[in-house]
Formats: C-alpha cells, sequence, structure tokens
C-alpha cells in the first residue's frame, strides 16, 4: 500500500522537474543562468489559473485532446514500476494496454489538432502519427527482448528483470534496446533532434503545433501530461540500464530519482550539442531505432 | 552593346549631373536598351516613376549597373497615358519595379505576368491600375493569389503576425505533404511613405527618415543620401568622416551578420552558436555607440562626414575590443562548419542557381553565395572604398551554406578592414560644410549595405528641393529570390531559408 501511494505521488509530483532540470542544462550549456530549476511548475500553475479562448470551429474532442492524454498518460504510469517497488497496476498483457494507451493520447491529440481546422494544426499532426508509426514498432521490440528474458507478459516483472537476472548473456541485446528506447524517448517526448520543443516556428514543429490553439488550463494539462510521459518513458529506459551501472541494487531504490535527473540532464546535454534533423530524415532515425531493437530481439532468440 | 550604352548618360557612383543631361528617350527604345545592356550583364538598380513635364504622363527613369566598367548608366523615358508594353516578358529582373510604378503612378505595364500591387496603397496621381472603389480602405495581401490545383494540394498562410518578435509579412506556401511547390509572398504592411515625405526636402527631418528606412542598415542609408547630398551640393565629404563612415558600415555589416548566424543556429535547434551570436552581436553593437552613442548608429553619418569624431583613446578602445570580438565570433561560428548535424541542415537547400540569381538580379551575400561577384565596395567604389579596398567573399553553391559562409568570410573581411582603417585614420575635420543643392540636378549614389546593394537617386527641382527621392533598398531585389529558392523545399526548412536570405521588411515597404 505505502509502495502504491509512494509511486503515485512520485507519478504526480516529480514530471515537472525534469524539462527544469532540460532547461537547467541546456542554459549552462549556453552560458546562461536560465530559468530557475522549478519554473515548469509555475508555468502550469500560471496556465491552471488563466482563462481560455476556444475557437467557435472547434467541437467536444478540442476539450477531449488534453485530458484524455492526460488520463491515458497517468494510467500507463501506473503500470511502470518505478526503482525496485512493484507497480500498483500489474496484469498478464499490461504492456499492450501500455502502448495503446499512449495510441490513444495521440489519437485524442491529433484529433483535437485537426478539429481546429489550422493548416499548422494539420501539418502537426500529419507529422506526429507519421513518426509515431515508426516509433511504436521499436517500442513492441524492446517489450519482446524484456519479455523473452523475464518469461512474463507483465511490465513489473519485464522491467525487473534486466537487473535481477543480468548475465553475460543477455548484455548485449539489453545495449541494443537501451539505444533504440532512448532515441524513442527522444521522439516520444519531441526532444532535439527530432522536435524542438523551444522553437516558435510554427512551420518547423511536430508536437507544439497541434496545440497551438490550446491555451490557458487545456495548455497547463498538456505540458503536465508531456513532463508526465517524460518520466513514463524515462523509467523504462532507466530500468534498462540499471544493470549496468555500480551499485545496481542501491540505484533501484530512492536513488532512482536521482538517475531520472540524470537522465533528464543527458537529454539536456543531446540538445545542446546537436541541430535538429531534417523533416525528411527523422525517419531515418527512427527506422534505426526500431533496427536496434529489432535486432536485440534476434541477438537474443538466435 | 555599344549601341545602346550609347543611349545612357554615364555616371560613377555619387556624382551628380545636370538633369538636361539624361537622355529622354522614346519608350520602346528605352526598353530595348535595357535588355540589351541586361543582356550583356548590366543589372538595373533602380527603374522608377517620375512626374512628366508632360501632362499625364509618367517619366520613367532607369539605372543600370556597369559593374564590369565600373559605371552607373541614366536614361529616361516617357509612359504615355495609363498604359505601356512590360518589359518584365523579355527581362525578369524589372518585374517587381514595374509593379511599383503601376502601383504608385497608375500606369499599367501590359502583358506583365504577375501584376499585384506592392504595398497595397492608393496611386500618388489618383490613377488606380486595379480600378479599386475610392472610398474602400486597401488591406496588404487581400486578393489573388497564386494557385496550384489538386485533390491533395494545400495552401499554408503565415502571417502577417509572426511568433517571433519579427517584422510583419504574408506568405502563401502552395504544398504537397512537406514539398513547397510554390511560394508566394505579399508585403507592405510596413509601408510609412517615406519617399512622399522626402519631397521638397532636405529638411531637418530629412537625414533622419533616410537613417529609419530600415534599422539595421541605418549607416547603408545614410552613407547613400549624404553621398547624394554632396552631390547635389558639388562638395565632398571629410576624409576622417569617410574613414569613420566605412568602419561605421563595416560594424553594422559584422553586427547583423553574426546575428544571422546564430539566428541560423537557432532555427536548426543548435544552441551553442544561437546564444553566443546573440552575445557577441551585442558587442558589436556596442562598438557602434562607442562611435556614437547609438547601437545602430544613429547619428553618426551625417552630410560633409560624421557628426562624432573620435579620439585617440576611444579609437585604442575600439581596437581592444575588435581583437576581443574576433576571437568570440571566431570559436563561435566556426563550430557551425564543424558540427556535421548542422551542415546536414544548411547544405543543399535552398538552392539559387547562378543563372536563376542573375535574371533575379540579385544583390549582396545571396548573390555572391550563388557565385556572382557582385559587390558595390568593388564594383562601384566611393568614399573609403575608393582608397581601401576589401576583398570579394563569393561561394558556389548557392545554398543555405553558401549564403551563412560568405557572411562569416565578410564578417572577417569586416574586422580586417576595421582594423586597418583604426591604424591609418586620416585627420582633419571630421565634417566639412555642404551647403545648398543645385538646381535641376540628378544624382545617384550605391553603397554595399549588409543586405547588399541600397541605391539612392535623387532629382531635384529647380530650387534645388528633391523633386523625386527614390530609395532601392536590396531587400527589393532579393525577396523574389527567397520565394525562388523555396521551390520544391520542405516546408519546415522555409525558415532557415528565410534567414538565410534575412531581407528586410520596412526597407521593401518604405
Amino acid at each position: 500500500m505505502l509502495d502504491t501511494l509512494i509511486h503515485i505521488a512520485v507519478l504526480l509530483v516529480v514530471p515537472p522537474l525534469l524539462p527544469g532540470v532540460i532547461a537547467k542544462t541546456k542554459a549552462w550549456f549556453a552560458g546562461r543562468d536560465g530559468p530557475p530549476l522549478l519554473q515548469p511548475y509555475y508555468d502550469i500553475a500560471k496556465c491552471l489559473r488563466r482563462g481560455w479562448v476556444v475557437s467557435e470551429t472547434t467541437t467536444w474532442i478540442f476539450l477531449a485532446g488534453p485530458i484524455i492524454t492526460l488520463a491515458a498518460t497517468l494510467l500507463a504510469g501506473l503500470m511502470v514500476p518505478l526503482g525496485r517497488a512493484d507497480a500498483p497496476i500489474a496484469f498478464t498483457g499490461d504492456l499492450i494496454l501500455f502502448a495503446y494507451l499512449f495510441g490513444l493520447a495521440r489519437f485524442f491529440t491529433t484529433s483535437a489538432a485537426l478539429d481546429t481546422g489550422s493548416a499548422f494544426e494539420g501539418m502537426g499532426a500529419a507529422r506526429e502519427v507519421t513518426f509515431a508509426c515508426l516509433s511504436e514498432p521499436a517500442l513492441f521490440f524492446a517489450f519482446l527482448v524484456l519479455a523473452k528474458i523475464s518469461g512474463a507478459f507483465s511490465l513489473t516483472p519485464m522491467l525487473h528483470a534486466p537487473a535481477a537476472a543480468f548475465s553475460a548473456g543477455i548484455a548485449a541485446p539489453l545495449i541494443l534496446i537501451l539505444i533504440g528506447l532512448f532515441i524513442v524517448l527522444l521522439a516520444e517526448t519531441c526532444r532535439i533532434p527530432v522536435d524542438d520543443p523551444n522553437t516558435h516556428l510554427e512551420l518547423t514543429m511536430i508536437h507544439e503545433a497541434m496545440v497551438l490553439d490550446h491555451s490557458g488550463p487545456l495548455f497547463g494539462i498538456i505540458l503536465y501530461a508531456a513532463a508526465m510521459k517524460m518520466l513514463v518513458l524515462g523509467t523504462l529506459v532507466l530500468q534498462v540500464l540499471v544493470p549496468f551501472l555500480p551499485g545496481r541494487e542501491v540505484l533501484r531504490g530512492p536513488l532512482f530519482l536521482v538517475l531520472l535527473v540524470a537522465l533528464a540532464g543527458v537529454i539536456g546535454v543531446v540538445e545542446s550539442v546537436m541541430a535538429r534533423l531534417k523533416m525528411r530524415h527523422v525517419p531515418y532515425l527512427l527506422v534505426g531505432a526500431l533496427l536496434f531493437c529489432g535486432f536485440g530481439f534476434i541477438l537474443l532468440i538466435r | 552593346m555599344n549601341a545602346s550604352l550609347t543611349d545612357f548618360a554615364r555616371l560613377t557612383n555619387g556624382q551628380a549631373v545636370a538633369l538636361d543631361r539624361i537622355p529622354v528617350l522614346d519608350l520602346t527604345r528605352l526598353q530595348a536598351s535595357i535588355a540589351a545592356c541586361v543582356h550583356a550583364g548590366c543589372r538595373v538598380s533602380a527603374l522608377f516613376g517620375a512626374v512628366s513635364p508632360q501632362q499625364g504622363n509618367t517619366r520613367l527613369y532607369v539605372v543600370l549597373a556597369d559593374d564590369e566598367q565600373n559605371l552607373l548608366l541614366a536614361a529616361a523615358a516617357d509612359a504615355v497615358g495609363d498604359a505601356y508594353p512590360s518589359l518584365t516578358p523579355q527581362c525578369a529582373q524589372v518585374h517587381l519595379f514595374e509593379r511599383e510604378i503601376a502601383e504608385q503612378f497608375g500606369v499599367r505595364p501590359e502583358g506583365h505576368p504577375w501584376l499585384k500591387p506592392v504595398r497595397y496603397r492608393r496611386s500618388w496621381t489618383g490613377r488606380d491600375v486595379w480600378q479599386r472603389p475610392a472610398g474602400e480602405a486597401i488591406l496588404p495581401a487581400v486578393g489573388d493569389f497564386y494557385r496550384v490545383e489538386g485533390e491533395q494540394v494545400h495552401e499554408v498562410a503565415v502571417g502577417p503576425v509572426h511568433a517571433g518578435v519579427i517584422e510583419p509579412g504574408h506568405f502563401r506556401f502552395q504544398c504537397h505533404g512537406e514539398q513547397v511547390f510554390h511560394l508566394e509572398i505579399a508585403l507592405g504592411y510596413q509601408h510609412r511613405g517615406i519617399e512622399e515625405m522626402l519631397l521638397g526636402g532636405p529638411d531637418a527631418r530629412t537625414i533622419h527618415l533616410a537613417e529609419t528606412l530600415s534599422g539595421d542598415a541605418t549607416v547603408a542609408h545614410a552613407t547613400a543620401y549624404c553621398q547624394v547630398s554632396e552631390a547635389l551640393a558639388g562638395r565632398a565629404a571629410s576624409a576622417r568622416g569617410q574613414a569613420l563612415r566605412g568602419i561605421a558600415l563595416e560594424l553594422e555589416r559584422m553586427a547583423t551578420h553574426i546575428g544571422d548566424l546564430g539566428a541560423l543556429a537557432g532555427d536548426v535547434g543548435y544552441l551553442p552558436t544561437a546564444s553566443f551570436c546573440g552575445r557577441i552581436r551585442g558587442d558589436v553593437l556596442n562598438m557602434t555607440a562607442l562611435l556614437c552613442g547609438s547601437r545602430f548608429g544613429r547619428g553618426l553619418v551625417r552630410p560633409g562626414g560624421v557628426g562624432f569624431d573620435v579620439d585617440a583613446e576611444r579609437l585604442a578602445e575600439l581596437g581592444r575590443r575588435l581583437d576581443a570580438c574576433e576571437k568570440d565570433a571566431r570559436v563561435a561560428i566556426e563550430l557551425l562548419w564543424k558540427t556535421p548535424s548542422v551542415m546536414a541542415r544548411f547544405e543543399e537547400v535552398g538552392t539559387v542557381p547562378r543563372a536563376v540569381a542573375v535574371e533575379l538580379g540579385l544583390v549582396g551575400p545571396a548573390a555572391r553565395a550563388a557565385g556572382l561577384e557582385r559587390d558595390i565596395r568593388r564594383d562601384q567604389p566611393c568614399g573609403i572604398f575608393c582608397f581601401s579596398q576589401i576583398p570579394l567573399a563569393t561561394y558556389e553553391s548557392g545554398d543555405v551554406f553558401a549564403r551563412a559562409y560568405v557572411r562569416w568570410l565578410e564578417i572577417q573581411y569586416a574586422i580586417a578592414f576595421i582594423r586597418d582603417q583604426l591604424h591609418a585614420l586620416p585627420g582633419g575635420a571630421a565634417r566639412l560644410p555642404v551647403g545648398v543643392f543645385a538646381p535641376d540636378q540628378f544624382a545617384v549614389a550605391l553603397t554595399e549595405g549588409l543586405r547588399g546593394e541600397v541605391c539612392h537617386v535623387a532629382i531635384t527641382d529647380a530650387q534645388g528641393r528633391f523633386a523625386r527621392y527614390k530609395v532601392m533598398d536590396p531587400s527589393f531585389h532579393n525577396w523574389a529570390g527567397l520565394a525562388y529558392a523555396l521551390r520544391d523545399q520542405e516546408i519546415s526548412d522555409f525558415p532557415i531559408c528565410n534567414k538565410s536570405f534575412n531581407l528586410s521588411y520596412c526597407g521593401h515597404d518604405l
């Protein structure tokens, strides 16, 4: 029970810290002080207090987009084990639900974008679904590897298996899916080199373009859900990474949060040292992620 | 070539001639001569209308730049009534000039392939080519746009309100998925009517109007205006003043080029260069402020020389800051060329081939990046550039990388030039008296501003007042180049293409 409460508390409270860490890292690279670490919390709080403007051409889908996205992300977050404790929700086959909760969120986000009838939002939605087609299979290949290692079809045992049953034989597949999952993390959380969350250029946006018309509390919810998605997907990456770190048993305890922050720092470093890909080249990167995960699976079953 | 050359009066940059020395030809003859000269390698620097002595006619003046001969060619002709045959089908680079004349004077170029308003304003003569109702307001960018039809073709409209802090302009893309078939640019939101305000001048406001033609090119426009003034008054600027103008002009170029390279890096999400260039640009602007107290060089360039002299202490300080700036800029900018992810975004994007650049009459870094050897400082030197040459920076590929790299070369050349000038600054007065303008004169002055050739043409009346003052900002030539660069590109690459040209909206809209 205590584990469940802690899990829920972490899931609700920690997410906005991650974009804050990324912003701080980037500011450090740029030689600036940057915004306060907790700025995303202030931003979300500010958005929630604001009024909103809703276009007259939109329908209920426009409102449903952010709300369903948040609900789906929250539910998915209850299925991944944070640290060593079991996830509050675990059953055989939950990994399918996990993946398609994000699919559901994406469906409503893109529908809400199309609902506005704006050219920018339509472009953003088209890009989002195109790229999702490639990141989703990469995620599933990574799940296959974890399922094969653990012999289970539930996320909790699957994600605990790398650290618990670590052996030389599974190291190579794990490294491969680690790379693949990290790319999926960057793509799904709209980071450079796939998307640029800081850009103001509508024509280059992917995710940001889809939410241009959302304002006030709806936008606050979107920011919050995006941060939570980063925490959830980041957890996947970390659970695969932990066996390679010294002191892996300790790290899976409360220090897991430190690892999350460090992961956000790494994302910040990636964003600071490279430019975005050309839009046409983004699929190459995602196919690369798919290949990494796919080869990981082949290596494991050969 | 020679037959048509003789049709023109020959001038050099910063020279005034009596108005009656500008030959007034038959319009067909003038158009044939323009076409022949452009075919032989000249450029149309200015083509504009003015009130003709014959009632109801419009006098068209043309200034061609013959870069090989270091000459400017000027001639005139009357367009009779409210229409004349368009030259655009034979000479593409006059397309926007003819649209401007149509808008300002209400004369229709018959056969112009795309006759739309340039700035969406009423004409000066009361005639209207588009027969718009007199009582209604004319709104910018309202009207037909070039359309591509088809089931999967979609239209994306951007602006005039943009997400960034930039000037207003409207961009209409015809797209097939991510691919751009066509881009049409509609401007006019920034029109202030400066050409009308300059009429009857000079007065106390004139120099300030010249300085604000395009804010970041203050020195370039003010220098062109002062060269026109000095030519009309028959006086020369002081040697010290000319050198200081040159320093300020190159500082202006450096500041904007460094800012542009930072903005390009920012647009592809490359943080280090974006951040550092933003700061270094500020350092360069502060060097200009060291000269005159204004970061954008306001109040520095004045007829007869410069408004502020510098003492030895400030020159030494400028040299020290220049050294520091060079070091910082080199580190920040060379990172771009060393980062593969940045180069992948810049190379083979937004290409303007050399032939197209020639046909459109591009100027400045955009032309030089396509391999054209065009630089007023070398081809039509005036002021300090008659005595102190600056190397020409060119590149062949015509893409975003070329436009970025040419900027970096120009920054380095500018630094070297300023350093030379600081060590050999002429003595004497910073500013000499200019006096009144001669009556019935025609004067042309060109300056190589940061975006290319800034061309000012002044015609004085019998009292020595401006009867017509024509300003050509380089952006006027180059906007068509940006539209061309987007052909067959991805729409997500528009921002870097746009930044690589970095054109002025208010310089175009005047």
